[in-house]
């Protein structure tokens, strides 16, 4: 090979304009998706504020905060978002009892008695489960636990029709897969050498389980509950379908409450007008509803990436 | 000798340890159970009540009065022009973000932040979506109850989605590849272009089809932006109306019903006899999400094994 | 040399030996270069790349520095030393592969036939299609033999028929004869050692006249690693070729210039401790250290 004169190899190496003008039309559309996400946060928010500032000109932040009624569409008027948020809690809570421990036995069993092949065909199935669309829920609930199972159960007279703890159920079902599914995750990756010294002990499999694997494991279950909170309380359908319309503050799960997400929805499907404060209360609602799941995502991921940097 | 071996068998303390946790194990497996046959005995409860409804009358007629005529045939039309719209905005929007980020993005707080940020909207309840749809795309944009805003709304929603598990496709792929083209003298675009998409895909598809599973089913978005509407017509373009772009487009712009929305209707239906129709319509909606997830399922492990 | 290491882990520095930082002055005859007692003797012969003061960083780590070294044309040049010297870094910044690092940042100049690579107005992509390389771990694409040979060819808008640019290739890296009939068989069905030479084919169609060879032998079995030996003595009539290798034998057998690095301060830091031609470094190095690592006292 001819050893180039520099100059030549200089002007060979330069970057080339105009060569390769596909590049650069290339980048540009995709920095475009990318940027899409970006616009959707901006709008989302945008929307939110906007609208929810709208409605806090015409009902104070005292009102709305600090009363207990929630009464918008009928005489006397009234904002106090407490009776929807004590209907997600409500809701929520009885969903956690439910989901978190037979979710938590689920993992336990896959991560640490079943054996590889039992796990390899339940796993799927379990996330499968992830996969049905929230209206089937609701109709489960509706149709089958309510007439079904509780007013059998409890008493007709004692069980609503539309009821908190229906609900609830159909939402622990919803969510058994995210709990399960995570907190597996994190205690199979619970380092095998953590369990070989607590055997080496002679501990038993149940004692390796609940005294090493389970703390160990401990940041990443609490981000699969985190997660689970917050697809718990931002899920529409069951809630509505099966919970109710009727805004109260109430601790008995056979009553029927509304959450936020409900009353949304009621007022989405209600053609209310434009403009009107009932029209723009579903975006105060809906702000709420939004930095709530926001909380809840953000700390989630928090206690991923914790759980990422111990053992990864 | 034999000393040692009385020794070693388990005996007061110990023993009942060991049964503690031997029993454990059908205290676990028993809660495993639980949860997917509490799903299993749902799936027959609707599958008893629906079997009677189920016929080729149910998926051809109109909705109606009368719960034995009761049909899905608009609602099927108008969740098969919606997923249609979904699919071709989405899926490219979300490769392309994809890509950028895993591949072009410069590693700096922009990145960062979009990286938290599709986290985050994955996050967000799809009733948010649903009033981001009404307020942008039906009111701002004008384009009214209609399944473009529909497709739009749905789109939004599913494209955080499947940008994350694009992105895991695409960190899938040995960078060796990536190196291996670089070296060669091949630009960026044209490593990604011709080493790393080809083996990414069906790791995008995979979790692309799953996104599209998510959105068949999707009901409170579009409740929101107002498809809990009365139809008796095949929402969307008929056959003729694909030679004419101005046919084809006010197609889209017709308002739709989808099949969960079709669920829901029936399930709220006060009048008894109807929760046969929404049982129906849940066997018709599972065999399509079911459908999605085995293929979903199929293409991994084919894959898996070149 | 067992105190030697002891003191690296103790964090001692160690003094660099004194030494001018570059004594040869341009005109310096070849005579007065060989005979200089300096361990780090660059070749006589013209070079294809100038490394002046060379460091390279990833992130606060600093992985090698003030390397100085001429790469001779159609030599076959080997970088030797323990793993963690930054051997396959300094490798990795003749065709600015480490590009693709994120937090790697390079100093000093790499002169290329004259020209700095690293200048603001150079292009990676025509650099890499000038400088060839071929990794440790042989890594065909998952095509065709034919397609994985014409890629890189194609990609850089190289005329002529697949077929060919194949053919021509192939014969190079003396795969043809083996793959001939196959041509349309995925690249991944070859053994480890046709991996390789597969590799080294791509690199070859895209007519660069630099390869850069990172430990191409590490994962193939010894015939294997004899045919690729003999095919870099083969190639480097044509080419310029830079080898890194752990392998001393191999060094010594293919070739012509070695440059043994050493990582100092806790495997950082990799640093140029001796350069000069083959049979020098390993007959009788000038630096105690070249002669401890070669005679297998640590590393």
């Amino acid at each position: 090979m001819t050893v180039a004169d520099p100059g030549d190899m200089n002007e060979a190496l330069k970057k080339r304009q105009f060569s390769r003008p596909g590049e650069s039309v290339i980048l540009f559309v995709l920095t475009l998706c990318a940027a899409v996400s970006l616009v959707t946060t901006v709008l989302i928010v945008g929307v939110l504020v906007r609208e929810s500032a709208t409605f806090f000109e015409q009902v104070s932040f005292k009102e709305f905060f600090l009363e207990t009624e929630w009464q918008p569409l009928f005489e006397p008027i009234s904002f106090g978002i407490w009776e929807l948020v004590a209907g997600t809690l409500l809701v929520t809570f009885w969903a956690l009892v439910f989901a978190v421990p037979i979710g938590l036995a689920t993992a336990v069993y896959l991560s640490e008695y079943a054996h590889p092949n039992t796990r390899k065909v339940l796993k799927p199935i379990l996330e499968a489960l992830a996969g049905v669309p929230t209206v089937v829920y609701a109709y489960f609930a509706l149709t089958f636990i309510t007439p079904d199972l509780l007013r059998p159960v409890f008493g007709a007279d004692q069980v609503n029709v539309f009821n908190a703890l229906s609900a609830s159920i159909m939402l622990a079902v919803m969510i058994l897969p995210t709990i399960a599914s995570i907190s597996e995750d994190a205690m199979a990756s619970v380092p095998r050498d953590l369990r070989e010294a607590a055997y080496g002990l002679g501990a038993t499999r149940l004692e390796v389980t609940i005294r090493v694997v389970f703390p160990a494991a401990l940041t990443g279950i609490i981000a699969a509950i985190l997660l689970a909170i917050a697809r718990v309380v931002g899920e529409t359908m069951i809630v509505a379908i099966a919970a109710g319309s009727t805004p109260q503050l109430t601790v008995n799960p056979f009553e029927g409450v509304q959450t936020m997400t409900g009353f949304m929805l009621q007022v989405g499907l209600g053609d209310a007008a434009r403009g009107t404060v009932d029209y723009q209360s579903l975006f105060a609602v809906g702000m709420m509803l939004f930095l709530i799941t926001l909380a809840f995502n953000v700390a989630a991921h928090f206690f991923v990436r914790r759980f990422r940097e111990e053992y990864e | 000798m034999a000393n040692q071996s009385i020794r070693l068998r388990a005996g007061g303390a110990v023993a009942r340890r060991q049964l503690v946790s031997r029993a454990s194990r059908y205290f676990f497996l028993g809660a495993t159970v639980l949860g997917v046959s509490i799903l299993l005995f749902l799936g027959y409860e609707t599958i008893v009540t629906g079997a009677s409804r189920l016929s080729l009358d149910f998926l051809t007629n109109y909705p109606s009065r009368f719960a034995e005529k009761a049909g899905l045939r608009p609602a099927m039309f108008g969740t098969f022009w919606l997923m249609l719209i979904t699919i071709f905005t989405s899926i490219p929007i979300a490769i392309g973000t994809a890509i950028w980020i895993e591949e072009f993005a410069p590693r700096n707080r922009l990145m960062t932040i979009v990286k938290i940020n599709l986290a985050n909207l994955a996050g967000v309840p799809s009733i948010i979506y649903g009033i981001l749809g009404l307020t942008i795309f039906v009111r701002f944009a004008g384009m009214d109850r209609s399944l473009l805003a529909g497709g739009f709304t749905l789109a939004l929603m599913i494209i955080p989605m499947t940008v994350i598990a694009s992105q895991e496709a695409i960190r899938q792929v040995p960078p060796s590849l990536r190196d291996g083209a670089l070296a060669l003298g091949a630009t960026r675009w044209q490593a990604v272009r011709y080493n790393v998409l080809p083996n990414a895909i069906p790791g995008i598809m995979t979790g692309t089809i799953l996104s599209i599973s998510r959105a068949i089913g999707e009901t409170a978005a579009l409740l929101m932006i107002g498809g809990f509407t009365f139809i008796r017509f095949d929402p969307g373009p008929n056959l003729v109306d694909f030679a004419d772009p101005a046919a084809f487009l006010a197609g889209l712009n017709e308002s739709f019903t989808v099949i969960p929305i079709q669920i829901y209707a029936w399930s709220i239906d006060s009048r008894r006899e109807f929760q046969a129709n929404a049982a129906a319509a849940i066997i018709v909606l599972m065999v399509g999400v079911m459908a999605l997830n085995l293929l979903a399922a199929v293409i991994r492990e084919r894959f898996r094994r070149n | 040399m067992r105190e030697l290491t002891a003191e690296l882990r103790q964090g001692v520095t160690i003094p660099r030996p004194e030494r001018p930082r570059r004594i040869l002055t341009p005109d310096a005859t070849a005579a007065e270069r060989v005979q200089s007692e300096d361990p780090i003797r660059q070749p006589p012969e013209d070079a294809v790349f100038r490394l002046q003061d060379v460091g390279l960083w990833y992130g606060a780590k600093h992985a090698i520095s003030g390397i100085t070294l001429d790469i001779p044309v159609n030599r076959v040049t080997a970088l030797i030393g323990p793993s963690g010297c930054g051997k396959s870094s300094l490798l990795r910044c003749l065709n600015r592969m480490n590009d693709l690092i994120p937090s790697a940042r390079v100093e000093g100049t790499v002169e290329y036939h004259g020209a700095d690579i690293y200048a603001k107005s150079v292009d990676p992509v025509e650099v890499r299609r000038r400088i060839g390389m071929v990794f440790q771990k042989p890594n065909p694409f998952p095509k065709s033999i034919q397609d994985n040979v014409v890629f890189g060819a194609k990609v850089n808008g190289i005329e002529g028929s697949s077929r060919e640019i194949a053919e021509r290739a192939l014969k190079q890296a003396a795969l043809w004869d083996e793959v001939k009939n196959d041509l349309k068989m995925s690249g991944l069905e070859l053994s480890g050692g046709q991996q390789q030479r597969l590799c080294i084919a791509r690199a070859l169609a895209v007519q660069p006249d630099v390869i850069l060879m990172d430990e191409p032998c590490s994962a193939l079995d010894p015939i294997a690693t004899l045919k690729i030996e003999d095919l870099i003595r083969e190639l480097v009539k044509e080419y310029t070729i830079i080898i890194v290798t752990h392998n001393m034998q191999q060094a010594a057998r293919v070739s012509d210039y070695t440059a043994f690095l050493l990582a100092q301060e806790h495997g950082l830091n990799g640093t140029l401790i001796e350069y000069g031609p083959t049979n020098e470094i390993f007959t009788q190095p000038r630096e105690q250290r070249t002669e401890d690592y070669i005679t297998g006292r640590f590393g």
